[in-house]
C-alpha cells in the first residue's frame, strides 16, 4: 500500500515545528526517524494532512552533559546512543539498550523521542528510561514541560503528549559508580518486539532502585515492591521466586506471559546483581 | 589446462555480478511511456455475496469490475482424478467473495498511490455469508457451501490401499500421533508482478510477468482471454523468487493483460506485501491422525493415516489441488521400506486462498507426519530414533524400490546419508552432555529427519493427476554466435537457481566452450523453444538434458566443418577441450564459425543444413523421477522457562545424483533449509473464526533472518540416476522438507523427560510453554 496524500513540511527550528503543530490542530504528525510512522502511512492506518519533519534541527540532535544527568535530544538515533559507548559516562545501559534496538539500519533512522512518542508497549525505551528514572522535556505553545517518563505512556500507543507539543528532550541522570543495572527482553527473533521484557536497575549510593516490567498490554508497570525490598537490600540477589511472585501480582497476564515475564523479570536481576 | 568449468565444476555464478551490483532487471524496475499503476480492491470479508461495486462518480473510466472483462473466461482447473470438484475463479469477484483478499475491482491510475486513493471511494456492498475457516468444520459442512454448485466443501477425497490389513494385524507396536502443519505464505523477496502492453508492429500483447513458466501462461492467457497463443508473448525478467507462487496462472496476470489488450497501453501491478501476506497464504496447512503399527524393535510394518488439507477456495490453473492431495498421499511413506499402508485424503475448500504448490510440495508435511511417527515408535520400543530409522530405511541393494505407493526409488544409499549424519554431528558427544545437564537449565536435543524426493518427475506422473497441461519433452536451442561462443536458449526460468550458470557449464562439457562465452536466454516465449517451466525440481535434469542433447547435435557438424577446413577425413578429427583436432592440426569454434557465417565458401560441399544452430528435447528415459534423498539433523537448545528453542548444530547429508556444480547446490540446500526453519519455528498465517487473516504484516508473520539461521554443514553424496542425463537429480526443493521435522524431532527428544511431545508448526513459545504447562513431570524453570 500506499500512503494517503499529506502536506511536508520541515521547520528551521523548534518554535516553527510547533507552531505548524498548532496551527493544523490535531491533522499533523511530526516525523523524525519514520520507522514507525512510515509503516502506519503506507499501511494508511496513519492519515495526517501534515508532516513535520524535525529529523534534522540541531537543537533536537545534541547529547548534552548536564552535569547530574544527560541531556539528549528527541531526535538523536538509536545508533548515535549506541555509538556513544565510552563517552556516555554513567550512561552504559543508554548504550546497552540502544544496541539491542530492532536491527541497526532501524537504529540509524529512529529516535529516542519518536519512540517514545509513538509509545508502542513493547519498545525499549519507554521501559529502558522509566527504570532510569528519566525525564521527558516537551515544548509547546506554552512552552517547556517536564514529566517523569514512567508517566508518559498512559495506554498503548497512547501519552500525554499533548497535540501541539513535541518531545523535544530526555533527561537521564547519572547513576553512581556502584550503580547495576539488568535489562532483559525476549524476543522471538533478533530484531522483534519483545514478547516479555524487564528492566532493573540498582544504585545503593542512592538507596534508589527500579524494576518495570515490558511488553505488557499498556504502559511499562513498576514493582514497587520488588524494588523497596532490593532498595533496602531485603532482597540481595537475583530470586526466581520473588519474580514469579512479583509478575503473579500485575493483572491482566495470563499464565504464559506470567512464566515469560517472570522469565525476563529474573534474567534481568540476574543481570544487575552479576554486576 | 584452464580450470574446469563443465559438470561438477565449482564455478562462480555467471549472473552474480549483475544480482550483487543492483542491475537485475524486475518488473518493478520497468517504466514504460504512458505507463499506468493498477490496484486491485480485494474483499475485506471471508465469504460473501457481491452486491454492488459502486464506482466513484468521475472515476468511472478508471475502474473495472468482473462485468467490464468481456470476453474473459474464469480460471477453472481441471483433473480426471475420481471425484475431483472444479471450481471457477473468476479474475475479478463474480457474484460470490471466497476469502478476505478475492480481488473485486481494479483500479488504474498514475500512480499506485492514486489508484489506491480510487479504490477507497468504491462503494461495495457485500451481504456476508458464514464463513468456512476450518477444514475439519468445512468438510462435514453442506448448508454453508465455498462453491453453491457442489453438495458439499470437498475437492476431492483420495483412498490409497495396500496390503494394509495382513501387515497392520497382530503388530505388537501401535503409535497414534497427530500432526499439524500451520498455513504459510511463501513471501518470495519479489511478490507478483505483472507488465502488459500492445505492441503494435509485432501485433502482440507483451505481457513481462514475475513467473516460472512463462510458456504456461501464455497458454493460460490465451485460453482465458481467448485470443491466439501466437498474439502473446509472456516474458519472465529478473525474478526475485518464487517457491512455487509464480508457477501458475494468476487472477492478476489476466486482468493486467485484458487491460492492454482493451486498452492498447502498459499497465503494471505490483503486489505489496500486506497483499501478500493476506491474499498468498497460500501453502502447508495439513492435519494428520497417523497410526503406525510396528514390531517390537520399531520395524515398520504398516501405516493408517488420514489427511485433511485446508484447500482454500479455488484450484489452481494448471496443477489443481489434486497435485497437493496426491502428493500427499503418494508421499507419506517417505524413504521407507514397508508393505501395509492406507490413507484417507479429503482436500477441503474453505474461506482462504487457494493452495498453491510451495517448495517441496506436500513433502514437507509428509516428511514432519512420518518422522514424528518414526520418533515416537523408537521411544516406544525403547531405541535411539536413528537406529529405528535406519533399520526401516529402503536399503542400498534394494534399489531401485518400488514402493508401497507404487514410487519407483531409482538409487541411491539412504541409510549412508542417515548414517553420515549421525557421525557429522557427533551424537555421543551430545548424548554425554544432555546426561550432564546445561549449566544454564536449557534441556537439549538431537533429532533426526530423513525424506526421498521426487524430483523431475514427467510426463506419467502429471498425466496421472489427470491435468489438463501436463510436461513432456523440454527444448532447448543452442547456437554457435559468428565469434565462436554459444547461445543457449531454454523455457525453463532461473529465479535463484542459478540456470545462467549450470546450463552454460553443461553445455561446457559437451563442446568445451569457455562458460565466459555462453550466454544463457531464459524464459520469454518470443526466444525460447517450449518448456512447461521451472517448478517440482526439473529443470536442471530437463533443461539440461536437452541443452547437452542439443549440444551433441551440433558435435559432428562441427567435427565435419573442421576435419574440411583441415582438409582431412572427417572420421579422424574429433572435438576435444572446445577445439576440432584433426592428426596434424586442430581449428577452434571461432575458426568454424567464421566459415559458416562469414566465409560460406570456406565450408565443405555437403555440409549439415542445420548450420550451427540446434534444438532438440529431452525426457528421461524413465520419467518416474529421479530421487534425491537427504538426511537431516538437528541440534536444539530449549529454554523451559521463555519457550524459546536455540538451534545449535545442523547437518545437512544430501543426494541429488551428480552435482553440476555444488556451490549452487549448497546455496539451494542453504536456501531451502532456511524455509524449513521458518515452517518449524517461526512462519503462520493464523485465521480467527470470521476467516479474517491475523498476520497481514511482517511485524506479525515473522521469517526467520540470519541470525536465526545456524551455519548449516552440508555434505553431499553423488549417486547417479540412473535414467537422466549424467545422473543429475533435481533438488531445489529438498531443503525446505526435513527441518521441520528434524528440528522437532530434536525439541521432543531434548523434552522427552518430561512426557512432553510437539507436534503442531510452528513451534512458537505460547505453543511449547502451553504443552510444558500439562507436562507429567516438574519442568525445570
Amino acid at each position: 500500500m500506499k500512503a494517503a496524500a499529506f502536506e511536508y513540511a520541515r521547520p528551521r527550528d523548534v518554535g516553527e515545528a510547533i507552531a505548524l503543530l498548532a496551527q493544523a490542530k490535531g491533522t499533523a504528525k511530526a516525523l523524525a526517524g519514520g520507522q514507525s510512522l512510515g509503516p502506519m502511512l503506507n499501511l494508511r492506518l496513519a492519515r495526517p494532512e501534515l508532516l513535520i519533519d524535525i529529523s534534522r534541527l540541531d537543537e533536537l540532535r545534541q547529547i548534552e552533559d548536564a552535569d547530574e544527568a544527560w541531556r539528549i535530544g528527541a531526535a538523536v538515533t538509536h545508533s548515535e546512543i549506541e555509538d556513544a559507548n565510552g563517552s556516555l559516562a554513567g550512561g552504559a545501559m543508554l548504550v546497552e539498550v540502544a544496541a539491542g534496538i530492532a536491527y541497526r539500519a532501524v537504529r540509524n533512522r529512529g529516535t529516542i523521542g519518536g519512540s517514545l512518542a509513538h509509545a508502542d508497549p513493547a519498545a525499549d525505551w519507554p521501559l529502558a528510561l522509566a527504570a532510569l528514572d528519566a525525564g521527558v522535556v516537551l515544548r509547546g505553545p506554552a512552552g517547556e514541560r517536564s514529566i517523569p517518563a514512567v508517566r508518559l505512556m498512559t495506554a498503548a500507543f497512547t501519552t500525554e503528549i499533548r497535540d501541539d507539543e513535541i518531545v523535544t528532550a530526555v533527561l537521564v541522570p547519572k547513576l553512581s559508580r556502584g550503580a547495576r543495572f539488568g535489562y532483559f527482553k525476549f524476543c522471538r527473533k533478533t530484531g522483534e518486539f519483545p514478547d516479555a521484557s524487564a528492566a532493573v536497575v540498582i544504585d545503593p549510593e542512592r538507596n534508589a532502585a527500579h524494576v518495570l516490567l515490558g511488553a505488557l498490554s499498556g504502559p511499562p508497570q513498576p514493582l514497587p515492591e520488588l524494588a523497596r525490598r532490593i532498595a533496602e537490600g531485603d532482597l540481595d540477589g537475583p530470586s526466581r521466586a520473588a519474580a514469579i511472585e512479583s509478575v503473579a501480582a500485575v493483572h491482566g497476564l495470563d499464565p504464559i506471559e506470567r512464566r515469560m515475564h517472570a522469565g525476563a523479570l529474573f534474567r534481568a536481576l540476574r543481570q544487575a546483581f552479576a554486576q | 589446462m584452464t580450470k574446469p568449468q563443465g559438470i561438477g565444476a565449482r564455478v562462480p555464478r555467471k549472473e552474480d555480478a549483475r544480482f550483487l551490483h543492483g542491475r537485475g532487471n524486475y518488473v518493478s524496475d520497468m517504466i514504460l511511456p504512458g505507463q499506468q499503476e493498477v490496484a486491485f480492491l480485494r474483499s475485506p470479508v471471508a465469504h460473501g455475496r457481491v452486491v454492488r461495486v459502486g464506482k466513484p462518480q468521475g472515476r468511472e473510466q478508471a475502474v473495472f469490475t468482473w462485468a467490464d472483462l468481456e470476453g474473459v473466461k474464469p480460471i477453472v482447473a481441471s483433473s480426471s482424478l475420481p471425484g475431483y470438484r472444479l471450481s471457477s475463479q473468476y479474475p475479478l469477484a463474480h457474484e460470490k467473495v471466497r476469502f478476505v483478499g478475492d480481488p473485486i475491482a481494479m483500479v488504474v491510475a498514475a500512480s499506485r498511490a492514486e489508484a489506491e486513493d480510487i479504490a477507497e471511494q468504491i462503494d461495495l456492498e457485500i451481504e456476508d455469508l458464514p464463513p468456512l475457516a476450518d477444514a475439519h468444520k468445512a468438510r462435514v459442512e453442506t448448508g454453508v457451501r465455498v462453491h453453491e454448485e457442489w453438495p458439499d466443501n470437498l475437492y476431492l477425497t483420495m483412498n490409497y490401499e495396500s496390503g494394509f490389513d495382513a501387515k497392520a494385524h497382530g503388530a505388537p507396536v501401535v503409535v497414534k500421533r497427530e500432526v499439524a502443519l500451520a498455513r504459510q505464505a511463501m513471501v518470495p523477496l519479489e511478490g507478483k508482478a505483472v507488465l502488459a502492453l500492445w505492441d503494435e508492429r509485432a501485433d502482440q500483447l507483451i505481457v513481462y510477468s514475475s513467473t516460472q513458466t512463462p510458456h504456461m501462461v501464455r497458454i493460460g492467457l490465451a485460453e482465458t482471454l481467448g485470443i491466439e497463443d501466437g498474439r502473446i508473448r509472456v516474458i519472465s525478467p529478473d525474478v526475485g523468487g518464487a517457491f512455487g507462487y509464480k508457477c501458475i496462472l494468476q487472477p492478476e496476470e489476466i486482468c493486467v493483460a485484458w487491460l492492454a489488450l482493451k486498452l492498447k497501453r502498459p499497465f503494471r501491478y505490483i503486489e505489496d506485501r500486506r497483499e501478500h501476506l493476506i491474499a498468498g497464504a497460500v501453502a502447508r496447512q495439513h492435519h494428520y491422525l497417523m497410526t503406525a503399527y510396528a514390531d517390537r524393535t520399531g520395524r515398520l510394518l504398516a501405516l493408517d493415516a488420514e489427511i485433511t488439507i485446508d484447500g482454500g477456495a479455488y484450484s489452481m490453473w494448471p496443477y489443481t489441488v489434486g497435485l497437493e492431495t496426491g502428493q500427499a498421499t503418494g508421499n507419506l511413506p517417505g524413504p521407507y521400506d514397508f508393505r501395509g499402508y492406507r490413507c484417507k485424503t479429503h482436500c477441503v475448500a474453505t474461506n482462504k486462498p487457494g493452495f498453491m504448490p510451495y517448495r517441496g510440495v506436500a513433502r514437507t508435511g509428509v516428511c514432519f507426519a512420518m518422522e514424528l511417527v518414526m520418533d515416537a515408535i523408537a521411544r516406544e520400543v525403547g531405541r535411539e530414533p536413528w537406529e529405528v530409522r535406519r533399520d526401516n530405511l529402503v536399503a542400498a541393494e534394494s534399489m531401485p524400490y518400488d514402493n508401497v505407493t507404487k514410487k519407483h526409488y531409482d538409487s541411491g544409499d539412504y541409510r549412508k546419508a542417515l548414517l553420515m549424519a549421525r557421525e557429522k554431528i557427533d551424537l555421543d558427544r551430545w548424548r554425554a552432555r544432555q546426561r550432564k545437564g546445561e549449566p544454564d537449565g536449557r534441556l537439549i536435543g538431537v533429532g533426526f529427519a530423513s525424506y526421498c524426493e521426487q524430483s523431475a518427475h514427467g510426463t506419467s506422473v502429471f498425466a496421472a493427476w489427470g491435468l489438463s497441461l501436463v510436461p513432456g519433452y523440454d527444448q532447448a536451442t543452442v547456437r554457435v554466435t559468428p565469434g565462436g561462443g554459444l547461445e543457449v536458449r531454454a523455457g525453463v526460468h532461473s529465479h535463484g537457481q542459478g540456470m545462467e550458470t549450470t546450463m552454460a557449464q553443461v553445455a561446457h562439457e559437451v563442446l568445451g566452450i569457455d562458460i565466459a562465452k555462453v550466454h544463457v536466454v531464459l524464459g520469454d516465449t518470443g526466444l525460447t523453444p517450449y518448456s512447461t517451466g521451472t517448478y517440482a525440481s526439473r529443470s536442471m535434469v530437463m533443461a539440461g538434458g536437452a541443452v547437452s542433447l542439443a549440444c551433441e547435435t551440433l558435435v559432428p557438424r562441427l567435427v565435419a566443418i573442421g576435419a574440411h577446413l583441415m582438409q582431412c577425413a572427417t572420421n579422424t578429427a574429433r572435438l576435444e577441450n572446445g577445439k576440432i583436432v584433426g592428426p596434424q592440426a586442430s581449428v577452434t569454434l571461432a575458426e568454424i564459425a567464421d566459415a559458416w557465417y562469414r566465409r560460406p565458401y570456406r565450408l565443405p560441399p555437403d555440409v549439415d543444413l542445420g548450420g550451427l544452430e540446434a534444438t532438440m528435447a529431452y525426457r528421461p528415459k524413465v520419467d518416474t523421477g529421479a530421487f534425491s534423498y537427504a538426511s537431516h539433523a538437528a541440534v536444539v537448545a530449549v529454554d523451559t522457562e521463555l519457550g524459546h528453542v536455540e538451534i545449535l548444530d545442523y547437518i545437512i547429508v544430501e543426494d541429488c545424483g551428480t552435482l553440476v556444480n555444488p556451490m549452487v547446490a549448497d546455496g539451494q540446500m542453504l536456501g531451502g533449509a532456511a524455509q524449513g526453519i521458518g515452517t518449524a519455528l517461526y512462519e503462520e498465517s493464523p485465521y480467527d473464526a470470521n476467516g479474517q487473516p491475523l498476520a497481514s504484516t511482517l511485524a506479525d508473520y515473522l521469517l526467520p533472518g540470519p541470525t536465526e539461521i545456524p551455519a548449516m554443514r552440508i555434505f553431499h553424496l553423488e549417486t547417479p540416476s540412473p535414467y537422466t542425463a549424467y545422473g543429475i537429480k533435481g533438488m531445489g526443493e529438498g531443503g525446505a522438507i526435513a527441518p521441520p521435522a528434524a528440528i522437532f524431532n530434536a525439541v521432543n527428544d531434548a523434552l522427552r523427560g518430561l512426557g512432553v511431545e510437539m507436534s503442531e508448526t510452528p513451534l512458537t513459545p505460547r505453543r511449547l510453554l502451553a504443552a510444558l504447562a500439562g507436562a507429567k513431570k516438574p519442568v525445570p524453570a
